[in-house]
């Protein structure tokens, strides 16, 4: 028990430490040292966590109080992590697929030089330090200490090239669109200090203590408030409508860092705050009705822009757009564990499809275009299978993990709302279409690049292999953490969260009911994977028209947020910095001050030195003071 | 300790020392000695603070921390300075700031330096007077002080729209302090009841001032529009921009990093505790100017292409906040606003090393004209990415734990004012990141092909900066001790 919060704090701290020397020895360090000592200390950061997730079975929940932030009269704030069987399973998953990111990317980024290279690897662990930070922080605000943190180590790797003007307006996109939504989750905690006086996740959600369990009615306005500006926090990072756009722009990032930041960890931050937050969004139905239908249209509208994108980062991109939306439909359905399940499972497979798509990037010399892919699986075995399993994984195929998952999300919106499940079952029917129509153009049918590009297609190096199967193998069995009761199955996840995660949703289907969903969702997903090898097997691009064309073009929103806030808010910028500041206010004071000098000089005339003139002055004066009295 | 052995005290210390160590700076008749005095006695100055900070329990060593004299020939009027917690953390502030300029600007070449350096160390005995007034008149004396050296700073050794904007500075920020001191000596005739005829200027006689509710609202006015012209919060803030940038970067660092605390400081110190009625009348007034100007400001911010400008009005849209924090009336918020004076004061000095230095090395001040510098000056990039992001209060950094109380005291007061307010977050992120982008990523240019990394006394300087930064990053708590019985003190006026 104490022991685990003695050591708790190497978790974070080593990788803190990896960044502190790549960062320093940028100059001095081999790539080969840079690697080991970068992936080194995210494999001990993993095996102290697996440590600490063994020792939190049983549901306790331990607090571990460093030293006060900000203590003053109104509020206490300490330096607080908090470890439980929530916290202590995102700290497998981060430091896991963490560390085997880490070790692919010894082999991607080989092209570096030394210093960028350590540069790389620095930034890689600070992101690890901060997403630590975040699922590890006991009060909301070290979570938001994180949660920046991790942003802004997104912005540093996806403007990792620099040289490139796309890519670092990409970055500050990405950081922008971030903090819109981090005002909404700093209002939020605001709003939590202020009518409870603290932040902490014990104080808060222990019963002991009774601070939220206290407030019985739902749907007050205090309620609705918080959880719906932290809602608005979670939009910006998880990349829901309407900030969703920054994601897809920042596959500019390398390949590995859309995979772990932009994929399997940072992007599901905010699937883990609401997630640690039940509590609060119990009590506020409306929230969850919100959080439902955003993550429903975030799911549908992701899916058909992926339906038409060239390029194999961006068709990924949109993917993980899409099942993030999935997640929050889970979220907004009060079946929490479902949507952490998700996160789990996506961690696995979507990391898998990045790094596969990046094996995939390098054989093809860093082209991205599927138009110009194709056969590629004579070249590259193992990348063929590995990504071959991603889909099915991810396309909800039994027994693979993307099955389960799903599977308890749809069943949870089955059980709310038949209209809800309808959408999403189509929207699962469209994931297993593009994600097929994925694999077909880049590893099946004729190869479509140059002769000199297939020339040189080759298969990546064990450093980047053996990572893609392990997470293939993960992606695979993962989904047996939480088999549901119909397959006579524990629901271990499920009990294992239960301390920290009360449910509101249960189900209520028999079994046949059941079976009868999965059944009809499997066969359909099925039809369609078939449907779209048939489509793709003789693939010629096309231009595209109509509904296509605006799939392409990404629903135009892009356009639209130019159009209705960038622009006019550099006009207005424009008129402040142009008229209102130099004509107006300026104008103003100088206008004043001209005045005086104009009004000085003036009467300095009067001033003329004539005995005569000023004696006419005084006798004029004197008249008006005498008819001032005779008048008056 | 006892009171009969001490024969001097730390705000008479922290005053005079620079005064004369000042005056003795024109003395020299060899420049680079000047220079190298100058910084000597800022660093001792620095010592004397730190040590300060030892004895900084007044209730344990009160003699160390109060010196009056009495002025016979002013009718018994007194000169009273005097050192708390919330004058110690701005006097750091002061003390710190002197050496890290003269040692950033080391290179900078004046005409007549001795008496450049003499009449900045003149300017930080004036700060470090109106940090430790605790007498109104006192306060008024080195109010004037501070500026008088600033002024001629400006005006000889600046660039080259100096005259008009200084002119400007002085004459704007004079007549604000003529406002001010009407006022003092209104409220000096109403102390002590009247009747007895016998008046006082020191802070307690003030403070219990027999003050109706519409004295205090003339008197508001009075104070307030002097002390919003030296913050300078909007409307008030045209002079800022031109003196910033005309003025030489060494005074630039001391005006923006310290002297628009004063008119904060003195919002806390006398405005607040004395005239508390018309505080809490007006604090929607003033609230609203301080959010108007934060929006307004960080607009302005982003159209800005010169980086001293830049600079200037993304600390208007700064000191903005902490003026509302101020004007919240609630204890984080207060405590908020004496942390976020130290940090931001530290942050801008370090933001116009950064710029002095691409100045420096490129002839160059305009965003459009540079880039690619982090190619060639990873270095400098780095420490410039820090800064930057501590201006703009990302966590961990010290002005994220100022900005998040200031931001909790706004909401308090108001949710409507804090959720608007909180739009400056954002567009800070765009000025700085456009600021970020066009300057230090993308290609390499003509301007900037030739330049090399930043030299060893820089990134020492530099690197103290960022320590600070991190230090109150990630534990401030000792800061916020610090002020905290004096904030409770003035609370009580409002309870």
């Amino acid at each position: 028990m104490n022991n685990i919060l003695q050591i708790v704090w190497i978790i974070p701290f080593l990788p803190l430490i990896g960044f502190l020397i790549n960062g320093l020895g940028r100059n001095f360090l081999s790539k080969k040292m840079t690697g080991i000592i970068g992936s080194g200390v995210i494999l001990f950061s993993f095996l102290v966590s697996l440590y600490v997730f063994f020792n939190v079975k049983g549901g306790n929940t331990h607090v571990a109080h460093y030293f006060n932030l900000i203590d003053i009269k109104a509020f206490k704030i300490g330096f607080d992590f908090q470890i439980d069987p929530l916290s202590s399973l995102f700290l497998l998953i981060i430091t896991g697929v963490g560390f085997l990111i880490h070790v692919y990317s010894t082999a991607y980024m080989h092209e570096e030089e030394p210093k960028d290279f350590a540069k790389y690897f620095a930034y890689l662990n600070l992101f690890v330090f901060s997403m630590l930070l975040l699922v590890m922080g006991g009060n909301y605000l070290i979570l938001f200490i994180g949660w920046e943190g991790v942003g802004l180590c997104s912005y540093l790797l996806i403007g990792y090239w620099f040289k490139n003007v796309d890519y670092t307006n990409a970055a500050k996109k990405a950081f922008i669109m971030n903090r819109i939504g981090d005002l909404g989750f700093l209002l939020a905690l605001f709003w939590l200090l202020n009518a409870f006086g603290t932040v902490s996740f014990e104080e808060l959600f222990n019963p002991a203590n009774g601070k939220i369990t206290a407030l019985s009615a739902q749907n007050s306005t205090l309620v609705i408030g918080i959880t719906l500006l932290l809602f608005v926090g979670a939009t910006g990072k998880s990349a829901q409508i309407p900030l969703f756009t920054w994601l897809p722009d920042a596959m500019a990032g390398p390949t590995p860092v859309s995979a772990l930041i932009h994929a399997a960890t940072m992007v599901t931050a905010g699937i883990y705050m609401i997630a640690r937050s039940n509590l609060l969004y119990n009590l506020a139905p409306v929230t969850q009705e919100i959080i439902m239908w955003v993550g429903l249209a975030t799911a549908l509208l992701a899916a058909t822009i992926a339906l038409k994108q060239n390029d194999i980062k961006k068709v990924l991109a949109y993917s993980t757009v899409s099942q993030l939306g999935f997640m929050f439909l889970a979220l907004g359905t009060g079946n929490y564990v479902a949507a952490v399940f998700h996160v789990m499972t996506h961690a696995f497979f979507k990391a898998l499809l990045f790094l596969g798509s990046g094996s995939v990037i390098m054989g093809m010399h860093h082209e991205q275009d599927i138009r110009n892919m194709g056969e590629l699986k004579s070249k590259m075995k193992i990348t063929y299978i590995t990504f071959f399993i991603g889909c099915l994984a991810i396309a909800g195929i039994p027994p693979l993990s993307g099955f389960f998952s799903k599977d308890s999300i749809l069943i949870g919106a089955f059980e709310h709302n038949k209209l809800v499940y309808g959408i999403a079952l189509f929207t699962a029917c469209l994931t297993a279409f593009y994600m097929f129509r994925l694999l077909f153009l880049t590893f099946h049918g004729k190869f479509r690049g140059t002769e000199k590009q297939w020339n040189h297609v080759h298969e990546s190096p064990s450093a980047m292999t053996v990572p893609l199967i392990v997470l293939a193998v993960l992606s695979v069995i993962g989904g047996f953490v939480n088999v549901p009761a119909v397959f006579n199955g524990g629901e271990s996840l499920t009990q294992f969260l239960s301390p920290v995660i009360h449910q509101t949703h249960a189900t209520t289907l028999s079994h046949n009911q059941e079976y009868m969903l999965m059944g009809g969702a499997v066969l359909l997903i099925v039809a369609v994977i078939l449907f779209a090898k048939f489509k793709f097997k003789n693939f010629e691009s096309k231009e595209n028209t109509g509904l296509a064309k605006t799939f392409e073009n990404k629903w135009y929103v892009d356009e639209l947020y130019n159009k209705v806030i960038v622009k006019p808010m550099q006009s207005i910028a424009a008129l402040f910095n142009n008229t209102v500041e130099k004509k107006g206010i300026d104008g103003l004071v100088n206008g004043v001050g001209r005045a005086v000098n104009y009004g000085s000089r003036q009467i300095r005339l009067l001033q003329s030195g004539q005995i005569g003139t000023y004696v006419l002055l005084m006798v004029l004066g004197i008249l008006v003071l005498f008819i001032i009295q005779l008048f008056l | 300790m006892n009171a009969q052995n001490i024969w001097i005290t730390f705000p008479e210390l922290l005053v005079w020392f620079p005064l004369i160590a000042g005056l003795i700076c024109f003395i020299f008749k060899d420049n680079s000695k000047g220079r190298s005095w100058a910084l000597l006695a800022s660093i001792v100055t620095l010592a004397i603070s730190f040590v300060s900070l030892i004895y900084a329990d007044n209730t344990k060593y009160p003699a160390l921390n109060i010196a009056s004299y009495t002025l016979k020939y002013m009718n018994n009027g007194h000169f009273v300075l005097g050192l708390d917690g919330l004058g110690r953390i701005l006097t750091l502030l002061t003390a710190i700031s002197f050496p890290i300029i003269f040692v950033a600007t080391h290179n900078n070449k004046y005409k007549d330096a001795k008496n450049f350096y003499g009449l900045m160390l003149l300017a930080q005995s004036g700060l470090m007077g109106v940090f430790t007034a605790m007498d109104a008149l006192t306060f008024y004396f080195f109010w004037e002080l501070a500026l008088i050296p600033v002024y001629f700073l400006s005006s000889r050794w600046g660039g080259e729209k100096r005259i008009p904007a200084t002119f400007k500075f002085f004459v704007y920020t004079f007549a604000g302090s003529l406002l001010m001191l009407i006022g003092i000596i209104y409220v000096y005739l109403h102390t002590n009841d009247g009747s007895a005829g016998v008046h006082s200027f020191t802070i307690n006689a003030f403070y219990n001032a027999q003050l109706t509710a519409a004295d205090q609202i003339g008197l508001f006015w009075l104070f307030f529009i002097a002390f919003a012209i030296k913050m300078p919060i909007f409307p008030f803030h045209t002079w800022q921009p031109d003196a910033y940038e005309q003025a030489p970067t060494a005074t630039t660092m001391v005006l923006s990093g310290i002297m628009v605390k004063m008119g904060l400081f003195a919002c806390i110190r006398w405005l607040l505790p004395l005239l508390p009625t018309a505080a809490i009348k007006f604090d929607n007034v003033v609230i609203g100017l301080s959010v108007v100007g934060m929006i307004y400001a960080s607009l302005i911010a982003i159209k800005q292409d010169d980086l001293k400008r830049l600079v200037a009005y993304s600390s208007i849209a700064h000191i903005g906040l902490m003026c509302a924090g101020i004007f919240s009336r609630t204890e984080v918020g207060l405590q908020g606003v004496m942390l976020q004076m130290f940090s931001h004061g530290i942050n801008i000095i370090g933001l116009w090393i950064v710029i002095d230095l691409l100045e420096k090395k490129t002839g160059v001040r305009k965003i459009s004209q540079l880039g690619g510098v982090a190619q060639k000056a990873p270095v400098l990039t780095i420490f410039l990415v820090i800064i930057a992001l501590a201006n703009i209060a990302l966590p961990l950094t010290n002005a994220f734990v100022g900005e998040f109380m200031i931001f909790s005291g706004l909401f308090k007061f108001s949710y409507w004012y804090a959720a608007v307010a909180g739009l400056s977050i954002i567009l800070a992120a765009v000025y700085t990141l456009n600021m970020v982008q066009k300057v230090f990523y993308g290609q390499v240019n003509a301007v900037t092909s030739a330049i090399n990394d930043i030299a060893l006394h820089e990134k020492i300087i530099l690197s103290v900066i960022v320590v600070l930064i991190f230090m109150m990053g990630i534990y401030p708590q000792p800061m916020i001790e610090l002020t905290k019985s004096g904030v409770q003190a003035i609370m009580t006026k409002f309870n």
